[in-house]
């Protein structure tokens, strides 16, 4: 991938970066997978299903901020990471975490 | 942990960061948000790991999977918050020209997560089942 100015950088960091992205994603893919599992696994009840539902939004919101961070990679020089995203981030992580319990509980 | 509620600010306040010392490499940039996402991984793995235990060891005493689970599940919260603290003091530290910053937050994770995997080896083989 190279930028408008057609600089590449050798150490190809914006495609490392962007794979880290989509690592992400999966790993938080993985975990919602999980929930639904865990909801539907001996009989789901009206707050596990809530909770899930809940956990595939956070899964939801995590895809868009990985979505739109990899656009902003495609930038020559790429944009720096604003704290905003990743407080975002982190707080859909955090949310998953919250949902996971109300669905284990 | 005032140092933490310090770093809160910048959380918010993302304008902060950059009134501060000079924008560093973007390359420097980009390892620091790998590093953030390897351990909002990581985070995500625990969260998958509280799922698991509550998934795939049923024979257990509900208190004994429920708590193994939650525990886990904690520690994702408190991996997710380090991550971003953690990525702001080091964006922080780039801008200015400090050193990184050194934290024992690795050393008490991987304790942490010993001390449950020993407990799952325990419950599982000692089998205090319900």
């Amino acid at each position: 991938m190279t930028g408008p100015s057609g600089a590449r950088d050798p150490g190809l960091q914006p495609e490392r970066t962007r794979l880290a992205w989509r690592r992400t994603t999966l790993a938080c893919t993985v975990a919602a997978v999980l929930a639904a599992r865990t909801t539907l696994h001996g009989g789901p009840t009206t707050i596990g299903v809530v909770a899930c539902a809940l956990c595939f939004l956070a899964w939801l919101g995590f895809l868009a901020l990985a979505h739109r961070r990899i656009r902003a990679l495609a930038g020559a020089p790429p944009a720096p990471l604003t704290p905003r995203h990743a407080v975002a981030a982190a707080a859909c992580t955090l949310a998953l975490a919250a949902f996971a319990a109300a669905v284990v509980l | 942990m005032i140092e933490f509620v310090r770093n809160l600010r910048l959380w918010f306040v993302p304008q902060a960061i950059r009134e501060e010392g000079r924008t560093p490499d973007y390359r420097f940039s980009l390892a620091n948000e790998r590093t953030f996402l390897a351990w909002l991984r990581t985070a995500l793995a625990l969260i998958g790991g509280g799922f698991a235990v509550d998934q795939f060891l049923p024979d257990l005493r509900w208190a004994w999977r429920v708590g193994l689970a939650l525990a886990l599940l904690a520690a994702g919260v408190l991996c997710s918050l380090r991550a971003v603290n953690h990525w702001v003091r080091c964006e922080r530290a780039m801008r200015r020209g400090e050193d990184l910053p050194v934290s024992r937050f690795p050393a008490l994770l991987s304790l942490a997560v010993a001390v449950v995997a020993v407990a799952m080896v325990v419950v599982v083989l000692v089998g205090w089942e319900g």
